[in-house]
Formats: C-alpha cells, structure tokens, sequence
C-alpha cells in the first residue's frame, strides 16, 4: 500500500467525521427547537380548552315566594333571596324522578353556585322578571365541565370519573335533549380567584402585574436613564464609577429571588409597607429591572455617534447640554426597546413576589397600589398548586393569557426598534 | 389633602415658580441699560427656584414613604389602651395588623370595640398626617424657592449652579445599584447573623439532617429543629448537574453549528428562536416540568418497570436544562465567532477539514470564553427559582439518585418564607442563612465568569 492510498483512505475517514460533526451541531439546534415547539404546544393544548365552559339550558321560574315574599320588590329581600333553590326547584321540574334529600344535593350541584348571584342581578335589573318563566343558560358546575370536555371519561369506572353514574345519567338526559352547549367562558376574563375552578378568573392576577409593572416602569425608568446617562457620558474615570460599574453587573447576575429576601427584610420588616401590595411588588422588581435598562442605555448611548457630540460643543453647548439636547433625544428609541424587554421580564418574574406576599388567595379584583394583589406568574402557580382537577386547563389558560401578553411587549419592542432606531 | 389634590397644587406652584423667576430674570435684564448682563439664559434663574421648590418636597415626601408605615404603628400602639394590650391573644403586631385590616364602616359582627375604635382612629391619622405632610412640604418648598429669587444677580451663574444639581442628581441616581448590593448584604448579613444565634454556623454547613419544624407557639411541644443543610447543598448539585447535562451539549454543539457552519441569514434567524426559550418565564417551565415531563417520565420508568419518584430531580433538572440551553448558546457563540479567521485559514492552510479545526483551533481558543459562559449557566441554575419550586419536592433526601426527589436552596427559601410566619423564629432565619449561601455563591461564579471574558475580550481585541 502506498502512501496515495494510506491517505485517501484516512480521507475518506476524515470526511465521515467531518459530516457527523455537522450533524451533531443541527441536531443541536433542532432539539433546541423542538423543546421550544413541544412546551408551548402542550401548554396551548391543554389550556385552550378553559376558554370555553359548559352551560346547560334550564327553564327558571322565578318564584315570587322565594325571591320576594312580600311582594314589595325591597332591594335588600330581592337581593339575600336564596336562589340557591329557584335553580333547585327548576331541575327538581326537569329531573322530575330525583327525590331524597342526597340525591337533591348533588342535583343541584350540577349547577355552578356563581350562577345565585347572576339570577339576583338579573331580576334587580328586571324586575318584571318574578313571577315569569324563563329560559336561561346556567353554567355548570366544574366536573360537569370536566367530563363535557373529555367525553372518553364516560367508559371509566365510577371511582375514577369525578362524577356518580347518577350525574352522568342526568348529564347524558341534558345532553339528549339538547340542553347543554359550551359558550365562552365570560367569568375567566371578568373574575379574579376562586375556590371553585369555573368561578376562578384571570383578571385579577392581570390588574395586579398592571398595576405592578406601572410602579416598576415609574421607579426603574427615569433612575436608569440618568444613571446610564452618567455612566456612559458624564463619569470621570475614577474609582466610585468602577466600584458602580462592577455593582450593576453584578446585579444583573444576581438570582431573583434575593431580591425577594432583600423586599422581605427591608420593605416589609423595617419599614412596616404593606404585604401583599403592587407598590412593594413594584419595588422589588424595579430594583431587579435596573441593570437590564442602565445596560440597555448605555449601549444606545454608546452608537450614537461622536460627530454629535462634537457638533454641539463646538457650537457652544456645555458636555450637559450636548448629551442632553441631542445625544439622549438620538438614543430614545434604543432605551425604549431595552425597558420593554425589562419589563417584559418583570411581568415573567415571580420568585420575588412569592416571598413579599404576592401569592395569597384574593379573591377581590385589586382596584389601587395597595391593595391586596397578585400578579399573573404567582396565580399560575398558585392554581398548579391547587388540587382540584379542573384548575390543570387554569393554569395552562392562565400561562397562555402571559404568553400572549409577552409576545404583545416583545413585538411592540421590535416594532420601535425597527421603526425609530437609527442606523449610522 | 389627597394625594391627587396635592399633585395637582403642587404642579400649578412648579409652572408658576418657573415663570415667575425666569421672568424676573427678564426684567432683570430689561433693566441693565449698559454694562453687562446676567451670565445665564432666564430659563437657567427659572429652572435653579425649581429645583429649590422640587427637591426639598421630594425628599421629604421620600422620607415620609418609607417611615409613615412605622411611624403610624408606633402612634397607633400609643393610643390603644395598655390593658387590652395585655389581654390580646398574640403579639402587638399582630393586634396591629389586625386593627388595620378592620374597616370601622363595615366590621365583622362581634368585633372588639377597642379594635374598631382603634381602627377608626387609625383612618383618621393616615388621612390627617398625610395632609399635614403635603401641605408642610408644598409651605417649605415655597420658602426655598422664594429665597431662591434673591439670588437673581449679575454675579451668581445660574447655568452652572443647574448643571452641577443636574450631575449630582445623575450621581445619586448612579450609586441606588451599590445601595441595593449593600441593602442586600446587610439584610442577609444581619438575619442571617441572628439565625447563627441560634444553631451554630458548623451544624448549619456540615450537618446533614434538615427537618426545619420548630414549635410555632412557645407552648407547642415539637422538635427543635435540624439545620444541617447539606442535604440541601446535594440537591441543588444534583439538580444543577442534570441541567448542565441537557444544557452544555445542546448549547455548545448549536453554538458550534450557528458560529463554524450556518449561512449568515440561518444564523439570525435560529438564534432568536434559541433566544425565546430563555424569555419564556420560568413558571411556564415549572408548569410543564410538573405537568408533562414529571408523569411522561414516571410512564417511562414503569414501563421499563422501575418507578420514580414524581417529582423527581430528573423532571425539574431536565426542564431547567432546556431553560439554560440559549445562556449557554449564545455567548458561546459570540466567543467562537470573536476567533480571528486567520487562525482558521492558517488550519485550513496546512490541509485541516473544517471539524478538525473547530476541534483543534477555534475551540481551544474560545475555551475560555466558553468555560466563562458555562459558569453564568451554572449560577443561573443554581439561583433559578420557579421551575425546582413547582416541580422538584419539598424533603431533603441525602441522594444523588436522579430518580428520587430531591430539594434545593431556593426551593426551601421559599418553603420557609411562605405563609405567615414569626419573624423570630429559627425557621424563618434560616432562609436568610441559606439566601446568603445562595448570594456568595452565585456572586463568586459570575466574577469568576466576568474576569474570564474581559480578560479574554482584550486578547482578540
């Protein structure tokens, strides 16, 4: 063999490994992508369905006996009526063979309770309505919900479906008789927390971030900006803005929920601000925030070019006036871009908020900085932690409601990088 | 006053003192018929009463924030009497907790009627100080700033005076990143102090049982407590490994391919993508982990026919991992392409193939770079919260069995902080112990990274 052959042959060898070496760097990239692909399809299946929820058509009668006695139409009689048995007297009509008092409950069970009061509103805006019969769409309660959505949960044994036979025979009558249908669920959008899954909604959780990130966005902008504006234009080279520098770098690694411990001990434990609040919450995430936008700052500030500068001081203008007239208004749309991002990672953050008290159960839609509130991360993991099963479609509704809202903030960030951001 | 009344008030008093001192300015130099002028525009006098106005009503009411809290609670405990004091079930603060959460409108039948007239007076106070705060700052900002129009004259330069508050400004705003290193260093620092206390630093690093449960009221009988947290350390190693495992090849080997292989356009479109795995937020991973990857692995074990725990550290690392994997990427990446081409053609030159190479030139050149992007990747993971929270366990297993369920710092920081808790108890500091465990250590692999990759920045440069 000589020596032609020696290396042709190794070669060949050669250009086997080389090409496996390129596979294993696309395989790389597509397991990558595949990851990707696979969380956000499994969080879309499973959460799209709690966008829609079961009603079952049921004919009311709205019995003046029970809902106004007197016949005075008072507010406050109308108003604590028990309803609870309107709904129980019009499916006693419908399932005429329950009787017992057991088999009763949980008749009416089939009935979501959030339903007493929508029948209490809509006699206090009619009252015309007592006394009359009415065909209304009632929501269901969260395992007829369940078992609406995955009909092969039918054919399981009655240990491991939710619900009794009896409730799938009554289930299986509605659904003969056309009573039943899926509608759009109103009360995800409209509600804050609940204990019962087809009572609990997001909007709460979405005015608690709101508010949140406004305190944040209010805090961390305008000392970012000037800090960025110092650090990159005005510092002298000296060891206060070294020590600053390696500060903010280092902030930006440090992990989240330190800064969780730092609320906890200062806001919360020496200076008494409240629990559980958005401003606190803001504060926290207004301190984490800072480094994305100084950072981002000083990168704008740093490609707009010297020429600038030097055009306005040789026109007179003082190293303020110049980085202030001119330079900053240039960099404007490069630090929007970066304080979005931020706050688009401040709205995903959740681990701080759990240690300030951000993840208690509220179950009141917050209305100002103070009060009580959550934010959309923590109530996903508030409802994953809850047990019941109809919270699972929730929480995957619940992180397709973030998601939606990120993608939202990340679009609107390249959409003014690309539309404003000068190229020179 | 409210707080609105009070913006609007004190937004006409700042547009007036504006104009009113600019305007002096004016007629200031309307005035000097011959010789010189003011050395600054108007606008410069008028901006310099501002900030006499501005700054003092600004660091009163920043003051006022952050004590009213406490001040109130002290003036409250004051006013309700002492023997009640006595007589309530549980601490002062929780007396006072409870008092705020009283509305004296609408109260719970059988309510204390100390506690609702405390409440009632408690509405009161913070409406009053408040007012008497707004309106004590709006009188002392416009004596300043009247002062301020003394100094309209030829010898005084307004311009400088605003620039120099102007920079000092930008200073302070400058040093809130040492500030909050310091706030949290001390606030770590000081609980965590108060904790060794109570169990001594050597039980706390070298023991290796952790049951955190101490009594919650002093007459409860529990155990005292374990405090060995080295279970703890080898769950968040283990979890931290199983995450490097999926992360390091994944993201070296796409680094490789993105920076030696892919056409520039493939380039700046896959890196995005591996980019949008890091934006996800990391409840959305924790969800998944707990949701899909726990039970898909625990059908996998049985049908090999072994079982697992489900919330095993398999589930949360793996799934951390795949969050890790775009740290890991993209700064590799960027080192791999900062390699001087004429290093690669000198490779190509004496007949290398393009992975003999990358192997033998471009990624002994990069190592640094890279191993600098592995440790961000290691102290993000070790940091990482809301993944190991929802689906790793809550017990400390002594284990490095990737099948068990294991806990880590973060997970019981969490665990230990969550829910109402005595701010005294050994329980509660520990989570201080371990937070400040969980700062040093991230804080040494990040300035080990950072000194890496400046280091190895100015060498191509």
């Amino acid at each position: 063999m000589n020596n032609t052959e020696i290396i042709k042959k190794s070669l060949m060898k050669r250009h086997l490994a080389e090409s496996r070496f390129k596979t294993y760097g696309i395989l790389g990239i597509i397991s990558a992508t595949v990851f990707l692909i696979v969380i956000l399809s499994t969080i879309f299946i499973e959460g799209k369905s709690a966008f829609k929820s079961t009603y079952i058509k049921l004919d009311v009668f709205f019995d003046p006996s029970i809902i106004d006695p007197d016949g005075t139409r008072n507010i406050d009689e109308i108003r604590f009526a028990n309803y609870r048995k309107v709904i129980k007297n019009s499916l006693k009509n419908y399932f005429p063979e329950v009787t017992g008092k057991e088999e009763m409950k949980s008749l009416t069970e089939l009935i979501s309770s959030s339903e007493e009061e929508n029948l209490m509103q809509a006699v206090l805006k009619n009252n015309d309505l007592i006394g009359a019969n009415k065909k209304v769409w009632l929501k269901a309660s969260s395992k007829i919900d369940i078992i609406h959505k995955n009909p092969e949960m039918k054919d399981l044994s009655e240990s491991n479906r939710l619900i009794s036979d009896k409730e799938l025979e009554w289930f299986d009558k509605l659904t003969r008789n056309g009573d039943v249908k899926f509608s759009l669920n109103k009360i995800f959008f409209l509600k804050a927390d609940s204990t019962e899954p087809e009572q609990a909604g997001i909007l709460g959780s979405i005015l608690g971030s709101f508010f949140t990130l406004v305190i944040t966005l209010i805090l961390s902008f305008p000392i970012a900006v000037a800090a960025g504006v110092f650090l990159e234009e005005l510092a002298p080279k000296n060891r206060l803005t070294d020590i600053i520098e390696i500060n903010i770098n280092n902030l930006a690694a440090v992990p989240s929920i330190i800064f969780g411990l730092l609320g906890l001990a200062i806001f919360l434990n020496v200076m008494h601000l409240p629990r559980s609040a958005p401003i606190v919450g803001g504060m926290v995430l207004a301190l984490m925030t800072l480094p994305t936008i100084i950072i981002a700052t000083r990168v704008s500030l740093k490609a707009v070019p010297p020429s600038i500068r030097e055009a306005a001081v040789g026109l007179g203008a003082t190293k303020f006036q110049s980085v202030i007239h001119h330079v900053l208004p240039l960099a404007i749309p490069g630090i929007a871009t970066g304080t979005i991002i931020g706050m688009s990672r401040a709205l995903g953050e959740s681990a701080p908020l759990l240690l300030i008290g951000m993840v208690a159960f509220i179950v009141d839609i917050p209305g100002s900085f103070t009060d009580s509130a959550t934010v959309l991360p923590v109530q996903i993991y508030l409802w994953k932690s809850t047990a019941a099963r109809g919270f699972v479609e929730l929480t995957a509704a619940g992180v397709i409601v973030l998601l939606t809202f990120l993608i939202l903030m990340n679009a609107l960030a390249i959409f003014v990088r690309n539309k404003f951001e000068k190229k020179w | 006053m409210g707080f609105w009344s009070f913006l609007i008030i004190f937004c006409f008093i700042s547009f007036y003192v504006y104009w009113y001192s600019s305007t002096k300015a004016l007629k200031f130099n309307a005035n000097i018929k011959n010789g010189s002028k003011l050395p600054s525009l108007p606008s410069y006098y008028g901006t310099y009463s501002f900030f006499w106005l501005i700054l003092p009503i600004f660091l009163i009411l920043v003051t006022w924030f952050f004590f009213k809290p406490f001040f109130l609670d002290i003036l409250l405990i004051k006013k309700i009497p002492s023997d009640f004091l006595t007589t309530f079930e549980g601490n002062p603060d929780m007396l006072v907790d409870t008092i705020k959460a009283t509305n004296p409108e609408k109260f719970f039948p059988g309510t204390n009627p100390v506690i609702i007239e405390s409440a009632k007076y408690f509405q009161n106070l913070k409406i009053i100080s408040d007012s008497y705060v707004y309106i004590g700052t709006l009188l002392l900002g416009l004596i300043f700033s009247t002062f301020s129009l003394r100094k309209i004259s030829v010898a005084f330069r307004a311009r400088q005076a605003v620039e120099k508050t102007n920079v000092n400004l930008l200073i302070l705003c400058s040093t809130i990143a040492i500030i909050t290193t310091i706030g949290i260093i001390f606030s770590l620092i000081f609980e965590a102090l108060r904790f060794f206390e109570k169990v001594p630093i050597f039980d706390f690093l070298l023991g290796i049982t952790w049951s955190p449960q101490t009594a919650i009221r002093e007459d409860q009988v529990a155990s005292e407590g374990l405090f060995g947290a080295i279970p703890i350390f080898t769950g968040t190693l283990l979890i931290t490994l199983i995450a490097m495992a999926v992360a390091i090849p994944i993201g070296l080997l796409s680094a490789i391919y993105l920076s030696e292989y892919a056409k520039p356009k493939i380039r700046a479109t896959i890196k995005p993508i591996l980019e949008i795995l890091a934006g996800v937020p990391t409840v959305v991973y924790g969800f998944f982990a707990a949701i899909t990857v726990g039970p898909f692995l625990k059908e996998i074990a049985l049908f090999f026919g072994f079982s697992i725990a489900s919330e095993s550290a398999l589930a949360a690392g793996g799934v951390m991992g795949i969050m890790i994997i775009p740290f890991i990427s993209s700064l590799s990446d960027d080192v791999m392409s900062a390699v001087p081409q004429s290093m690669r053609d000198g490779s190509y030159a004496v007949g290398a193939t393009k992975s003999e190479t990358i192997k033998q030139v471009v990624l002994p050149a990069a190592l640094p770079g890279v191993v600098a992007a592995i440790l961000l990747a290691v102290s993000r993971a070790i940091g990482e919260t809301m993944i190991v929270v929802m689906a790793a366990g809550i017990s400390a297993n002594l284990t490095m069995n990737p099948f068990e369920s294991v806990t880590t710092v973060t997970v019981q920081i969490v665990t230990l902080l969550v829910g109402d808790q005595e701010f005294d108890s050994a329980k509660t500091l520990a989570a201080f112990a371990l937070g400040i465990t969980l700062f040093f250590l991230t804080l040494f692999l990040n300035l080990i990274a950072l000194k890496i990759v400046r280091k190895y920045r100015e060498k191509y440069e």
